[in-house]
């Protein structure tokens, strides 16, 4: 089956249409991405890397597409306070795949700009030509894909020297009525000595209907930049998420990156970092929360192409029920790179024994002097902890969500912004013990709460 | 309050109680003694609903409620309570969290209403006081990176703030230093009144010149074997076990 077939099919009848509404620099690409897909397939399930995970199978749904980018009548800053609370952030929005900022974003400080790709080819074209489309892979066909298909996007510029204050918050917003397909795409560009951080939050408001949400970001921090960008998915069963995450990091930048799951359908999430300049750090973090038949599927891939560069890189999953999870993370280490220390750790609980979590660590190392290690575990409970507490009055299933919350605790912890942290441990909390709703505190969104994942 | 009858109890598949019978009533002290592998440590995991061992027959009741048939935790609700000869150390749970929750699910079991958190904190400053718990030991997680003391010391701290009706203090004395020794029997002794009562499982004297007992029973394979009053473990002191085992041997 190759479940490619109908977009490159939707792609030759609508090209005029998609170009049309789409800035010249993302039309650039298409071609490419076009020829690039012409004999592709997706991974079958099975293949390296996608061990646990069908691809096909979720590309083949007959999505539509908002190709003539028709706007919706909606302003998503009044339909949806999803915010963190007590968190001062620009906030904007994607509702399906169309931009929206809020009024307070307008007064984004110090020349940091957030507008959309749209925008962006008007008002800054030359970065755009420069960076746009240079992280991602071709040779990914989802990426490909996602680059044949995009006709907007969002752009970040923090320019050299300056720290953007408030956290950057984009909310990704899905709610149709039919199934839909979105393509986002995000490329954020941080001069030298350039800081920021970013939420980006996904959600889905509509139930019963499938989604694709197909999103590539391309990261590129310059010397001595500083960049936290989380990755807050709490979205919908029927919701299907395929991003990959590109970052390319100076010398002395420092890079955190955290994926956290706590609700969703179907998610693969790609990362894929290269550390291009000496005395960069980079923190790769991830949270999964999985129960009901949630599927989240994560590869990394950390090149280490500069001395004396430090990454460290953790995933934590708790899977419950029919979840499962997949873990395939490579760190390379280039010739002439020494004293690069680069660790990586994948832990996980299964907690039930219908759940299943597939794992695979990998090294691979050209330089002698360098400090790498890699460390996997599957686990349960701990059974004596669980008793101790019991013989205190704790009920098992409220000793079982403080071990899990307790599990969690060092990736909590490790999220650099104070509010977020804070609100994490909540949301954290609120989907071990099942009084989690589609989101954490969002006025908007339905439906009932999700079984904890414990049983 | 406690009545045992004939308790048998195996784990994975071997018998270690072989019918033991014990009566405790409100202010009492007991202790067991007895030799390595007699079933003292089997018996408090029996009481206290260890799911590693299965009860092949003989009753307990706590109350007039049949002690067996409840969960760990209703054990503790009723008031039940076991120090641990090994506490278990639960990184990443604040023993702040660890005793709200404990101390409010006893709450709602008895249809009270959850603490408020100064109403808490002031509890924990109180009880902590009983067995000159450090505040620092009281915000880091639950017996991680604490000196063997210092966990003999927070399940003394732990009973304090459950008020328990029946302690079972298991091995309280292994790896304590003469000083903690004494702190951890006078927090025991300031907790002890006329309507709770202690078992305290010991090999040695040592710890029952500090928390006195009204009974010593000598637990030897698998049976109490030998009961009668204080003078029992001087007796034992002085002459170890071989006469006991000679006795029932023969």
């Amino acid at each position: 089956m190759n479940s490619l077939k109908q977009f490159l099919e939707l792609y030759d009848q609508h090209f005029g249409t998609i170009e049309a509404h789409a800035p010249a620099v993302l039309n650039k690409l298409r071609q490419q991405a076009r020829q690039a897909l012409e004999n592709a397939v997706l991974p079958r399930k099975g293949a390296e890397d996608y061990e646990a995970t069908d691809l096909n199978a979720v590309f083949s749904l007959d999505y539509g597409l908002n190709i003539s980018r028709l706007d919706f009548d909606i302003d998503p800053a009044e339909a949806f306070h999803c915010d963190v609370p007590n968190m001062s952030t620009c906030m904007y929005y994607t509702y399906n795949d169309v931009f929206h900022r809020s009024k307070t974003a307008r007064q984004i400080e110090g020349g940091v700009v957030v507008e959309s790709l749209a925008e962006a080819a008007v008002n800054h074209p030359e970065l755009l030509e420069q960076y746009y489309g240079q992280l991602a892979s071709l040779n990914d066909p989802t990426v490909a894909l996602n680059t044949l298909l995009a006709q907007d996007g969002i752009l970040v510029y923090v320019p050299a020297g300056v720290t953007a204050e408030k956290t950057i918050q984009l909310v990704n917003i899905l709610n149709y009525t039919r199934p839909m397909m979105v393509v986002r795409r995000i490329l954020i560009v941080l001069g030298e000595n350039a800081h920021a951080r970013m939420l980006v939050c996904d959600h889905t408001q509509s139930s019963g209907v499938e989604c694709l949400a197909s999103q590539v970001v391309e990261v590129f921090a310059g010397e001595n930049a500083t960049f936290d960008y989380y990755d807050l998915e709490e979205s919908g069963q029927l919701t299907h998420r395929v991003s990959s995450i590109y970052v390319r990091q100076q010398a002395g930048s420092n890079v955190l990156v955290d994926g956290i799951t706590l609700t969703n359908g179907f998610t693969r999430n790609d990362y894929l970092v290269t550390v291009d300049g000496e005395h960069a750090e980079t923190q790769l973090l991830g949270m999964t929360i999985a129960s009901g038949t949630q599927h989240v599927d994560t590869h990394t891939f950390i090149d280490h192409r500069a001395p004396r560069c430090h990454s460290n890189e953790m995933f934590k999953y708790v899977l419950s029920e029919n979840a499962v999870g997949a873990f395939a993370g490579k760190i390379l280490v280039q010739p002439d790179c020494p004293r690069v220390e680069a660790y990586q750790g994948n832990r996980n609980i299964v907690a039930a024994d219908t759940a299943k979590m597939y794992t695979k660590p990998q090294l691979e190392i050209y330089t002698d002097d360098v400090k790498c290690s890699h460390g996997t575990t599957i686990g349960q409970l701990d059974d004596e902890a669980l008793f101790y507490m019991r013989t205190r009055g704790i009920s098992l299933d409220e000793a079982r969500n403080l071990l899990m919350q307790a599990f969690m605790s060092d990736v909590i912890d490790a999220v650099r912004l104070d509010t977020l942290r804070d609100r994490l441990r909540y949301l954290v909390e609120k989907r071990f013990n099942g009084t989690l709703t589609n989101c954490g505190n969002c006025s908007a969104c339905s439906g009932a709460p999700l079984t904890p994942p414990q049983k | 309050m406690l009545v045992i009858k004939d308790l048998h109890a195996s784990v994975e598949g071997k018998e270690i109680l072989k019918g033991v019978n014990l009566t405790v009533r409100p202010g009492e002290v007991h202790a067991i003694m007895g030799p390595n592998g007699s079933g003292k440590s089997t018996l408090s995991s029996v009481l206290t609903g260890h799911p590693a061992f299965t009860v092949t027959g003989g009753a307990v009741e706590f109350y007039g409620k049949d002690l067996l048939a409840l969960s760990p935790e209703d054990r503790a609700h009723e008031g039940l309570f076991l120090s641990f000869q090994y506490p278990v150390e639960i990184p990443g749970v604040s023993m702040v969290n660890f005793m709200r929750a404990a101390v409010n699910e006893k709450r709602k079991y008895h249809g009270q209403e959850p603490l408020s958190a100064s109403d808490f904190l002031k509890l924990m400053r109180e009880k902590r006081a009983i067995v000159q718990l450090d505040n620092k030991l009281a915000s880091r997680a639950v017996n991680e990176g604490f000196s063997g003391g210092e966990k003999k010391r927070n399940e003394i701290f732990q009973m304090a703030m459950l008020e328990p009706r029946l302690s079972i203090l298991d091995e309280t004395d292994s790896g304590l230093d003469i000083d903690a020794l004494r702190i951890v029997a006078s927090g025991v002794n300031q907790l002890k009144s006329k309507d709770n009562a202690t078992i305290v499982i010991t090999h040695y004297q040592r710890l029952l010149d500090y928390i006195k007992p009204d009974f010593v029973h000598i637990l030897y394979k698998g049976r109490i074997v030998m009961s009668a009053g204080p003078e029992l473990a001087l007796e034992l002191e002085e002459k170890g076990y071989d006469w006991i085992k000679e006795i029932h041997n023969s």
